[in-house]
């Protein structure tokens, strides 16, 4: 499935590569773009990549989000407030110094992509610097078409397996997935919980031998000890709303001191990943 | 109005994927497809059984009161000089609207699936109302979700649910309107699909919602396509319902889709002017778009932000419409249009006094646009009007924009 571009594609199949040889689980921490502002997202950017993580996901803030929790709605509702446009997310991340920084990958809800266009919202993506996408409110049964552009494009696009999944739909969804499967550890949505289900496990487990791409685990997923649960069957993990409410504090407060608060638990998560 | 003309519509959609013509479909979350299929292949199951028409046929006798009758507002017709205006009597029902009509037949579904909760959502409270009514009549637990300025602007409606059993959750996020309710709902559904039915309140959302919302409200356009072949001997000119979501114009044109001779006309609230962000017309301003799971036309800003919407009436300002809507309006099957606050304000006055009836906001919108369509048809002709509800529920709004106090 390799699409020869200068970009993504190959990028997150070597950061899962380059983790499995290092013998560490991926982390893969999420942020929202403009939360609290631009100019904070592409300093937080900088910071969670100097921590060592191995991929960043940048939701884009959106007006409805169905498949997030109430944390990170509240962050796309403050994005929102300051009027932060898909322009200018683009332009922010399109301008960063990409030295040093991890893989990033979009979540973006599929009202956005139609609303801009699939095609152009694609090449926009691709030319900011993104290396996939995940779009959560586009099933499988919708993606084939959006599959194909986002490779023409050089991104990769990450599909969503939920607990409730039917193992009889499974192998159309793998179908039209790329980068890594994003599992989700709940059965509902985006939030933080006190332990990693045993079905989770078993999926992952039951996954695996349906699939080469690298398994992340998501949605629910806070505290280093999570990690440990998962290693071995998860290939990588992903981390929303334990650091999006670490933003929240961000007003009034000096930015610096969110940005510690950030860093040091990115840290804490990546040292729990490298165990 | 001119309306662009492509292939005919037809009565035998959506398909399997819930597609009406490019619209619809489902744009979910992975997490909540399993429930979608799930519903849908129930439905599918209790379409097959006579049982369960009948158990419905049966409630909706004796417990909503249908057949409500179709009425020749004689006076009202004489005021305008024009068409013979008849009112398909909706706010007769129990609870005083068409909401009941779907939520008694969701609330069998549930039964059938063996679920002993039921969530909704709600804007102005006429939906949370007639789920609460469904689920009391049932012994089903009800949570409604209702926007956090809902709730103190609809208080009646908010103790009114409580009385019946209902929990009602004040939903805090985003705009803190039927928007957000919507999206809480959804949300809950996701950890909850095990034991928990959505009782969604219109023709929108994803597959299966459109096609059973409709499916139950059908039940209008049946008995008002019946009643008028033997009050007129004739079917009507032009049937006329007002379109928020667009449940009771869907459930009022589906049966009449086919009869080609029939003009139909959906109702949009104008509010005040064609100005984003003052109005609710989705379909005469918005564009194609994705919104609560569903592919239809969206009131949405250039980057697919959904844009605030305003009507006096608190059952039309949602900013986006039924899929099954979008798909007549491009096969130019019905005509959209909308009527403007005050124009909806004065046609509530205006039937109030001379048909002793106090009409719902919303449905005031449609009897507006029928007062107009009047005057340019002869007295020969006949328009059937949906009137969706009642107006208790506005007095005090109604009452507040004359500078009166109740």
């Amino acid at each position: 499935m390799a699409a020869q571009s200068p970009s993504a594609p190959v990028r997150i199949s070597e950061t899962f590569a380059r983790a499995k040889r290092e013998g560490r689980t991926a982390f893969m921490p999420f942020i929202t773009a403009g939360d609290p502002d631009l100019e904070g997202t592409r300093a937080l950017v900088r910071r969670l990549s100097e921590t060592g993580v191995d991929l960043i996901e940048v939701g884009f803030p959106y007006s409805d989000p169905i498949a997030d929790g109430p944390v990170i709605q509240a962050s796309y509702t403050r994005s929102l407030s300051r009027r932060i446009t898909l322009d200018a997310i683009f332009a922010a991340f399109g301008s960063l110094d990409r030295q040093g920084l991890a893989p990033l990958v979009a979540m973006a809800s599929y009202a956005l992509l139609m609303r801009r266009g699939v095609e152009r919202f694609l090449a926009d993506a691709a030319q900011a610097g993104f290396s996939g996408l995940i779009i959560p409110d586009l099933p499988a049964a919708e993606a084939d078409d959006v599959f194909r552009m986002a490779h023409a494009s050089g991104l990769d696009l990450i599909q969503l397996i939920a607990p409730t999944t039917d193992r009889a739909r499974v192998p159309s969804i793998l179908k039209s997935c790329s980068g890594f499967v994003y599992c989700l550890a709940v059965a509902g949505i985006t939030g933080e919980r006190e332990s990693v289900a045993d079905e989770l496990i078993q999926q992952l487990r039951w996954l695996k031998s349906q699939t080469e791409l690298p398994l992340a685990a998501g949605f629910g997923i806070s505290r280093p000890e999570h990690v440990a649960t998962l290693r071995g069957v998860a290939d990588g993990v992903i981390v929303g709303s334990a650091i999006v409410r670490r933003l929240e504090s961000a007003e009034g407060a000096p930015f610096d001191a969110v940005l510690d608060s950030v860093g040091q638990f990115s840290g804490e998560m990546v040292a729990a990943c490298a165990r | 109005m001119a309306v662009a003309s492509t292939s005919p519509a037809t009565r035998n959609v959506p398909d399997e994927r819930g597609r009406f013509g490019e619209f619809g479909r489902r744009f979910v979350p992975e997490t909540l497809m399993f429930a979608l299929d799930q519903l849908t292949a129930e439905y599918d199951k209790a379409k097959q059984d006579p049982t369960f028409q009948q158990t419905l046929d049966g409630l909706l006798k004796t417990f909503v009161g249908r057949p409500n009758p179709l009425y020749f507002a004689e006076r009202l017709t004489q005021r305008c000089g024009g068409a013979q205006i008849w009112l398909k009597r909706e706010d007769l029902n129990h609870t005083g609207a068409h909401k009941i009509n779907n939520t008694i037949g969701q609330a069998l579904l549930t039964l059938r699936m063996g679920k002993p909760r039921v969530i909704a959502e709600t804007g102005a409270g006429q939906h949370g109302v007639a789920t609460a009514v469904a689920c009391a009549r049932f012994g089903l637990e009800c949570v409604v979700y209702m926007g956090e300025e809902d709730i103190r602007r609809q208080k009646l409606n908010v103790f009114n649910m409580r009385t019946m059993g209902a929990e009602v959750r004040s939903v805090t996020s985003g705009s803190r309107t039927l928007r957000d309710a919507i999206n809480e709902a959804f949300r809950d559904w996701m950890s909850s699909v095990e034991n928990t039915n959505y009782i969604i309140g219109s023709v929108v959302g994803p597959h299966p919602f459109p096609m059973i919302v409709r499916d139950f409200q059908s039940v209008i356009g049946r008995e008002a396509r019946a009643q008028s072949l033997e009050a007129l001997g004739r079917l009507p000119d032009e049937v006329v319902a007002c379109v928020g979501g667009g449940s009771n114009s869907a459930g009022m044109f589906y049966p009449f889709i086919e009869d080609e001779g029939v003009t139909l006309t959906g109702i949009e609230a104008g509010g005040r002017g064609p100005n984003p962000g003052d109005h609710a017309s989705t379909l005469s301003y918005g564009a194609k778009g994705v919104l609560h799971g569903s592919y239809s036309y969206v009131l949405q800003d250039a980057d697919g932000q959904t844009m605030d919407v305003h009507s006096i009436s608190a059952g039309l300002d949602y900013p986006g419409v039924g899929p099954e809507h979008s798909y007549w309006k491009d096969a130019g099957r019905v005509q959209y249009t909308n009527i403007l606050d005050h124009e909806a304000l004065e046609a509530f006055h205006l039937l109030a006094r001379s048909e002793g009836i106090l009409p719902a906001i919303e449905s005031s919108h449609a009897i507006a646009y029928a007062l107009k369509a009047a005057k340019r048809r002869s007295k020969d002709e006949a328009i059937v009007v949906c009137l969706s509800g009642r107006g208790d529920k506005d007095v005090y709004e109604v009452a507040r924009l004359s500078g009166q106090e109740i």
